[in-house]
């Protein structure tokens, strides 16, 4: 079994702020990232997938056709976007990157082609945080 | 004998290109995708690069936990996890690009670092994409 692993990347606005809370108490949870006009991040995505090597490519998975697949489907919905008002599954979530990343799992899953296994996304929103899911 | 030294910071926040003063269609032209009027953001890195003898006294050119604290206190409490366009009085009439981020930056920390330093901004939008000013 082997471990294929695809970095893609996008840049976005978001805000924290869950909207059934007064301004206070999103401060109080949110910090300055409740601020109402927003902030942004460089988003790292690591997309793994896990199979034995094609005998005769050598492959698990053609990794261009990978990332054809995770732009198509994932980056072109999230890049230069904000997250909480220009992407269709992102609509009526909290925008944290706990909710981001199983939304782009649940996005890119069903383009993948049968016998292909995706092990885990790993989501940077900086250098120093990040979050992983494995589809449950 | 000169020594350069530089301390790192970074903040995150949203912005978009535009010039009002185009129509709709000559900004998507110019800007792209960074025209987006919800706006998209980034993690920016700035790194300041002061250059000048090392004092005797301290084996310091400057004090750079000094360097980072003027950073912190003059520009990324302006910036960080804010929007550069809506946010800040220095881009109100100011499109946010990188150049124009490291410019505001570099006239920000000036006047608070001794003109005995000579000084340098360079500024990362994206690990891809950075600026230095000036030149």
């Amino acid at each position: 079994m082997v471990y294929l692993t695809r970095v893609e990347h996008f840049n976005a606005a978001h805000k924290l702020f869950n909207p059934s809370w007064t301004k206070e108490k999103n401060e109080e949870v949110f910090g300055k990232c409740a601020n109402e006009n927003w902030h942004g991040h460089n988003f790292e995505l690591y997309v793994t997938l896990r199979g034995e090597p094609n005998p005769d490519t050598g492959f698990v998975f053609d990794v261009k056709r990978l990332s054809i697949l995770i732009n198509e489907h994932v980056i072109d919905k999230l890049d230069h976007k904000n997250l909480n008002l220009d992407v269709d599954f992102m609509k009526d979530k909290m925008c944290s990157s706990e909710n981001l990343v199983i939304g782009i799992w649940n996005e890119l899953k069903p383009h993948l082609p049968e016998g292909v296994q995706l092990h885990s996304l790993k989501l940077y929103e900086t250098p120093r945080i990040f979050v992983e899911y494995f589809g449950n | 004998m000169k020594v350069a030294v530089y301390r790192k910071e970074h903040f995150n926040a949203a912005h978009r290109l535009n010039n009002p003063d185009w129509d709709e269609a000559t900004n998507q032209q110019v800007f792209g995708k960074c025209n987006n009027p919800h706006f998209h953001g980034h993690n920016y890195e700035i790194i300041i690069k002061i250059v000048g003898e090392v004092d005797p006294a301290t084996g310091y050119v400057i004090d750079l936990k000094v360097l980072g604290d003027l950073t912190k206190k003059y520009v990324l409490n302006k910036f960080d996890h804010k929007n550069l366009n809506e946010d800040t009085e220095e881009f109100k009439n100011l499109n946010p690009s990188a150049e124009n981020i490291a410019i505001v930056i570099y006239d920000l920390l000036r006047d608070k670092i001794d003109p005995k330093f000579y000084m340098q901004i360079r500024l990362y939008e994206t690990e891809r994409n950075f600026v230095e000013y000036p030149v």
